[in-house]
């Protein structure tokens, strides 16, 4: 008979919580939002944050109650979109891709380096140390911090710049935070015209520092009949939205640091 | 409450944060210590989440020990039990604040399943007893108050190897040291630190 009492005692024990659960799962019952599961569903699931939310439950929430746009997921592209759209009831949504794009040039053949850099062979704590080795202030450092934030390998570093392949780019953003210079941005993949230089630099000093850099010169921003192209601090840019492509700008720039995508 | 027993309550505290904490000098709970200590701010997260689920476990499984184990003479069924009745808990728990504290849940939302099974937890709520048995004056409030002190040190524990990991992520590290390895010489280190708070607490309280 000793052992009826432990039985009857853990048993009753676990009984009692067993009916305590499941009395609060249905009292404390949160509802859930169907469309928010069905969106979740479809997501990818990375939980990149390129939408701009915690993550893949966080972007369908906010797209359940309406706050956000189908269409911000770079990783899942126009397939999600459309089927986002699809459980929205929104109809068809137009996605444009977007992918990384590196704004330097600076290569080893045109910059030099200003030091002989022997530290860690990463980025942030090559810039911690006078601001790199590039001569460019502003330039990219080429020790691949973003090849290394990318799960895609779409970022490799060739001849000391880094290069972004926009075949393989999701555009999940996480070489743009890798930077510590601040060189990648995202931008749509259409006919453009891109500046690939970041130097704020006056034009002597870019020149001098490398062979290529922006040197604020203007003739592009005259070029353009669009108003795409405007020089601020002595640094051009083009806005992708206002581009057709055309390519006066880059025809027109002396340093050739207008490329056309 | 005299000054007498809010005294002892003090020591009580004291003592459960710096000499008798868990991770540093008892090594329980050092899954999560290791395992969630990269950023402050999830380890201050995990932390809370851990001491709210020592303070609520200790609540329950002491009565329950006191009043219908022991009495059948069923001490041996405590881990057992204690289990049962945690893991009960933290479910409860996270159902109340999914509805009540939607906030709160989702800052601890992922940790919170995990302390279901926290040595730590189970560790606080054997003691406690072990403490009852050796003094007749530790009961009930001193047992709550040992385990949301017991809480409390794991924060400060967890905050401070944090701290420390996150100036590791800046150092040069030799290839064979580097992860966990560095880790747990680290760890051990701010344990030998802890090491010199002992008997700080009996000459500030006694």
């Amino acid at each position: 008979m000793d052992i009826l009492t432990p039985i009857i005692i853990v048993g009753a024990i676990g009984l009692l919580a067993g009916v305590v659960l499941a009395v609060a799962s249905i009292v404390m019952a949160v509802p859930k939002d169907e469309k928010a599961e069905a969106l979740e569903a479809v997501l990818p699931g990375a939980n990149c944050g390129a939408c701009g939310y915690s993550g893949c439950p966080g972007y369908a929430a906010a797209m359940a109650k309406g706050e956000a746009a189908p269409g911000l997921c770079s990783p899942g592209g126009a397939a999600v979109a459309a089927q986002c759209g699809e459980i929205l009831g929104s109809g068809a949504v137009e996605m444009t891709r977007k992918a990384a794009m590196v704004h330097c040039m600076g290569s080893g053949d045109n910059t030099q380096e200003k030091m002989v850099y022997d530290g860690l062979a990463s980025c942030s704590a090559a810039v911690q140390l006078a601001g790199g080795a590039s001569s460019c202030r502003f330039g990219c450092l080429g020790l691949g911090d973003c090849a290394a934030a990318c799960d895609y390998g779409a970022v490799e570093v060739c001849n000391g710049v880094a290069l972004v392949d926009p075949e393989k780019c999701v555009a999940c953003g996480k070489c743009v935070s890798a930077c510590p210079k601040g060189l990648i941005h995202l931008a749509p993949v259409k006919p453009r015209a891109v500046v690939r230089c970041s130097s704020c630099d006056k034009g002597k000093a870019t020149m001098q520092s490398c062979k290529v850099g922006c040197i604020g010169c203007m003739k592009c921003q005259k070029a353009c009949e669009f108003g795409a192209v405007t020089v601020k601090n002595g640094l051009a840019a083009v806005d992708p939205e206002k581009c057709t492509g055309c390519g006066k700008c880059a025809e027109a720039c002396p340093r050739h640091i207008i490329t056309m995508e | 409450m005299d000054a007498q027993t809010i005294r002892s309550l003090v020591a009580i505290f004291l003592a459960a944060i710096l000499t008798e904490n868990y991770v540093l000098n008892k090594f329980l709970g050092i899954c999560p210590f290791l395992g969630v200590s990269k950023k402050l701010d999830t380890a201050f997260g995990m932390s809370c989440a851990v001491t709210v689920v020592m303070v609520i476990a200790t609540a329950v499984t002491w009565p329950i020990y006191t009043y219908i184990l022991a009495p059948n003479g069923l001490e041996y069924l405590q881990t057992l039990v204690f289990i049962l009745v945690i893991a009960a808990l933290v479910q409860l728990l996270e159902t109340a604040l999914k509805k009540y504290m939607p906030p709160l849940y989702n800052s601890l939302g992922i940790y919170l399943p995990l302390i279901t099974t926290n040595c730590a937890v189970l560790g606080v709520t054997m003691l406690v007893l072990e403490k009852g048995a050796a003094d007749p004056s530790f009961g009930y409030l001193q047992s709550l108050v040992n385990a949301f002190g017991s809480g409390i040190g794991f924060l400060v524990a967890m905050l401070l190897f944090a701290g420390v990991r996150e100036r590791l992520e800046d150092c040069d590290i030799p290839a064979t040291f580097q992860g966990l390895p560095i880790t747990l010489v680290a760890a051990s280190l701010v344990a030998v630190s802890f090491l010199g708070f002992n008997g700080v607490v009996d000459r500030l309280a006694g």
